[in-house]
């Protein structure tokens, strides 16, 4: 159940990303205001928003630090991809009915059995959750039944990435090799390249960037959230106190991975590419720093994070692109000795958030993960 | 006596000199005719034995050759200056060659041409070339040579050069059916010891009326070379396994000290590794200016500079940032990754993104044949060297030397250690600049084998985690065996599925076993690992 006591946050955030959801494609349709870009832009932030909100699940609230976030990420991109590729139809290059450009330029003849059913919406749709989901069920349930924790479960999730980076690059995997998945033409019977279908797809992030929120929210405020929490601060004792850890792990870290490729398949349709570098070990670390900058353990502050990171770089590529990386990794030495608890983290110290004070104190006290 | 023989000699040596000079005659004006004559005139030539012959064949061979209509027509030999000699005198031309054009050939002239040079050389009065020419003369298997073949046979008397004979000789009765049925049978066995891709070659391309017993004895030692060559080739990828895993040893070995003696991720390795890289980098451009004698040797003196480097980086690193982290493993990653990243963007600034070019020294280039058909080069095996000395050097430091027991003691217990008066602080310090240190060493090798770029370090760091986290922490026998694991499993698994697939096929194998050994395949016992 959701506390009596509603966080301040858990009204304000839904609220703001509700009325963007509306103001946006206003300012874009009807006055004209904002850039066909920068709509487009937003909505990246948003997409990876929600990934920092997955990461910010697991590792805020149950200290499992993972360096692959990016692979479900991708998953879920690449279903939508799998889904916008077969909307093209025999609008390609090569015209074929029935078959990717990609397919036809390597002379294969028929479609492989997984891409069967992802040009309906009702089976590709679902795919976005279930097959991170299902990757995320299988190396969780590994995982954690073996107890792998701490520094290992990230670097072993670093090499399940690394493999999945490895294998989209394939030519034979089918999934469009290194040049991964383009050119798509329409979503659910809408131009992709138009307006409309632009703010739309902005709109529709947003709220399920709110929706998303609400969920973690609602996670992390029940009764398994409060154990999940118990287990990021003292595993040992949560499971000597009769709670199953593993199940607990294992529950959080496939919500998340769920959330994770969906984030990925609106993330797609709006940059209108994915390729096998989305996969890339740097992408699932630099959604760390999103949620350390932010604050981990505060579901708001991976949002601000994400947004907040992702601006910067947007800004200093455009401007001074030798200054970015320099910036990143200063961010990630800055941030961990001297803001470890991220931006959260200093408005709390500053009184800002009243209503959670109380909460803040308690925290305080929490074991180093 | 005496007389009697010398007598003989020159007549031999008169009477074949005369025969010879026709052939050649014969041979050479073949030569202004169509394709087919020419190569008759060049089988002719080569039958001579003439020394003029060889000239005039490697000419033909190089589109040199030109021709004179006429009857007999004549022939020239234009040199490397343009000036043409007369084929017949090998004397300068003169106006004789006016109006000279190129005689034409294809390439089954030319195919004809070398194989005829090989006959030629048969004769020389040099080992080496005659070898080469009975080599020549077995990749040709020309029937047209076995005369020449059989003749240099039983003049020979060096009998390394007559074995290779042999082989020529078996060649030619399998390829042409030429020879009786006990001289073939026996040539089947002469092959089938050569053991080599063309020995294979030819005895699966035996001449139309060939026995059948002979066909079965070709079948059984053809069945038996591949078997050798696919063990062989077994072998080979384990040596190259090796020779992986011992470059996975020297990147992981450092990561095993911070990683398992320290319990600090170091995520930044990779980038010493890189810094080690481009020290040498460095080291070899000073040589170049300022002691162009001594190039040669720069890489043994980028060897202590790479470990000064890395050593200095790390301890920095430790003191600026690492200490202040300890005990909080997932911090302690990111920061290092930014780290990382910060050394990667400074090393594009200052460097530039493209490769540098990092020479290797003469005395690590070339190779050797461990057995027919196993090659090792010298590079390779200089590396392997170097990284299991430097491998045993640091075991030997960590047992034997004051530090090393500081160290060990250190990791162990390390507030039992500080009361015992040790200063924890700076042991911390040198142990990362030692781990660092290492991984600078690492960079000289890789120079050697990779490209350095800012990326070097990259491609490194999840491969020598994996090792770290396969072999068990706080073990560098682990490490040792982790790395030459995962080498050896690598280059085995690729041949049958492709180098990235084998990648991926480990990758997933060892997160497997991570599974089932948490803690790696040495996992230190006892309580102290559960906190």
């Amino acid at each position: 159940m959701i506390s009596s006591r509603m966080p301040f946050a858990s009204v304000v955030v839904p609220a703001v990303l509700i009325a963007i959801a509306i103001l946006v494609p206003i300012l874009h349709l009807s006055t004209g205001t904002l850039p066909t870009y920068a709509v487009s832009l937003f909505g990246k932030y948003l997409c990876y928003a929600m990934l920092a909100l997955a990461l910010d699940l697991v590792w805020g609230y149950c200290g499992i630090l993972s360096l692959g976030h990016a692979a479900f990420f991708s998953l879920g991109g690449y279903a939508m991809g799998m889904y916008l590729m077969r909307q093209i139809g025999s609008r390609g290059v090569y015209g074929d009915p029935i078959l990717p450009d990609f397919m036809v330029f390597l002379n294969w003849k028929e479609l492989p059995w997984y891409w069967w059913g992802m040009d309906h919406a009702w089976f590709a749709f679902p795919m976005i959750v279930l097959v991170p989901g299902a990757l995320a069920l299988v190396f969780g349930w590994l995982a954690f039944r073996s107890r792998v924790t701490g520094v290992y479960l990230s670097i072993i999730s670093q090499a399940m990435t690394f493999a999945l980076l490895l294998a989209f690059f394939r030519n034979d995997m089918g999934m469009g090799g290194n040049n991964g998945l383009t050119d798509f033409k329409e979503i659910l019977g809408f131009d992709t390249g138009a307006d409309a279908t632009r703010s739309a797809l902005f709109s529709v992030t947003a709220i399920t960037l709110a929706l998303a929120y609400l969920l973690c929210v609602f996670v992390t405020r029940s009764r398994a959230g409060l154990v999940i929490v118990a287990i990021r601060d003292a595993e040992s004792r949560a499971r000597f106190c009769g709670y199953r850890v593993e199940h607990y792990k294992l529950f959080v870290w496939t919500i998340s991975a769920m959330l994770a490729g969906i984030a990925g398949a609106l993330y797609v349709p709006q940059v209108g590419i994915i390729n096998p570098s989305e996969f890339g070990t740097g992408n699932s670390i630099e959604a760390v720093i999103w949620v350390a900058l932010g604050g981990r353990g505060t579901l708001w502050g991976a949002i601000v994070g994400a947004v907040g990171v992702n601006f910067v770089k947007s800004w200093l590529t455009n401007n001074f692109p030798e200054w970015w990386l320099f910036a990143l990794g200063l961010m990630f030495v800055l941030v961990t000795l001297f803001l470890p608890k991220g931006i959260a983290g200093l408005l709390r110290l500053g009184g800002i958030d009243a209503f959670n004070r109380k909460s803040a104190a308690a925290e305080a006290g929490e074991a180093r993960s | 006596m005496l007389r009697i023989l010398l007598l003989a000699f020159l007549l031999c040596f008169g009477l074949s000199a005369e025969t010879r000079a026709d052939g050649f005659d014969d041979g050479l004006h073949l030569l202004g005719g169509k394709f087919d004559d020419v190569e008759r005139g060049v089988v002719i030539l080569a039958g001579s034995g003439d020394q003029r012959a060889g000239a005039v064949l490697a000419a033909l061979q190089d589109n040199r050759l030109m021709v004179v209509a006429g009857d007999p027509p004549s022939f020239f030999i234009r040199q490397a200056d343009d000036s043409l000699l007369d084929a017949a005198t090998l004397q300068p031309a003169g106006d004789a060659a006016a109006g000279a054009k190129a005689v034409r050939v294809n390439n089954r002239i030319r195919r004809a041409a070398e194989a005829a040079l090989g006959t030629l050389n048969l004769s020389s009065p040099n080992a080496a070339i005659r070898r080469q020419a009975a080599d020549a003369v077995f990749k040709a298997r020309d029937g047209e040579a076995l005369p020449a073949l059989e003749a240099a046979l039983a003049k020979e008397r060096d009998p390394d050069v007559k074995a290779v004979m042999e082989t020529a000789r078996a060649a030619i009765f399998l390829a042409n059916g030429q020879g009786d049925e006990a001289q073939r049978l026996q040539a089947v066995e002469t092959i089938g010891r050569r053991g080599d891709p063309d020995a294979l070659a030819m005895l699966r391309n035996l001449a139309n009326d060939t026995s059948a017993s002979i066909r079965e004895a070709a079948a059984a030692s053809v069945s038996s070379i591949e078997m050798r060559q696919s063990m062989l080739a077994r072998v080979q990828d384990a040596i190259y396994g090796i020779s992986l895993g011992s470059v996975l040893l020297l990147a992981a070995i450092g990561l095993a000290i911070t990683f398992g003696v320290m319990g600090v991720i170091n995520m930044a390795h990779g980038e010493m590794v890189m810094l080690g890289a481009y020290t040498t980098y460095v080291v070899q451009t000073l040589f170049v200016t300022y002691l162009p004698d001594a190039a040669n040797w720069s890489l043994i003196a980028a060897v202590p500079a790479a470990f000064v480097v890395g050593g200095l980086a790390g301890v920095i690193l430790e003191r600026t940032v690492i200490r202040f982290l300890y005990g909080r493993p997932l911090e302690t990653l990111l920061a290092t990754f930014g780290i990382s990243l910060i050394l990667q963007q400074a090393v594009r600034s200052i460097f530039g993104p493209t490769n540098r070019e990092v020479t290797s020294p003469s005395w690590m280039s070339g190779s050797f044949d461990i057995l027919d058909g196993l090659t090792l080069t010298s590079g390779r095996l200089v590396i392997i060297i170097f990284c299991l000395a430097v491998f045993l050097g640091l075991l030997a430091f960590i047992r034997y030397s004051r530090f090393g027991l500081e160290m060990r003691a250190v990791t162990q217990n390390r507030r039992m250690a500080a009361s015992m008066g040790i200063r924890t602080g700076l042991v911390d310090a040198l142990t990362f600049g030692l781990g660092s240190g290492i991984a600078g060493i690492a960079g000289v090798a890789l120079s050697q084998i990779d490209n350095v770029s800012p990326n070097l370090g990259q491609g490194y760091i999840i491969d020598s985690f994996l090792v770290v986290v396969f072999g068990g922490v706080g073990n560098l026998w682990g490490t040792l065996t982790g790395a030459m694991a995962i080498g050896i499993a690598n280059k085995l698994l690729e041949p049958f599925t492709g180098a990235v697939l084998g990648k991926i096929i480990l990758l997933v194998l060892v997160i497997l076993f991570i599974q089932k050994r948490p803690r790696g395949l040495f996992a230190l016992k006892g309580r102290a690992i559960e906190a």
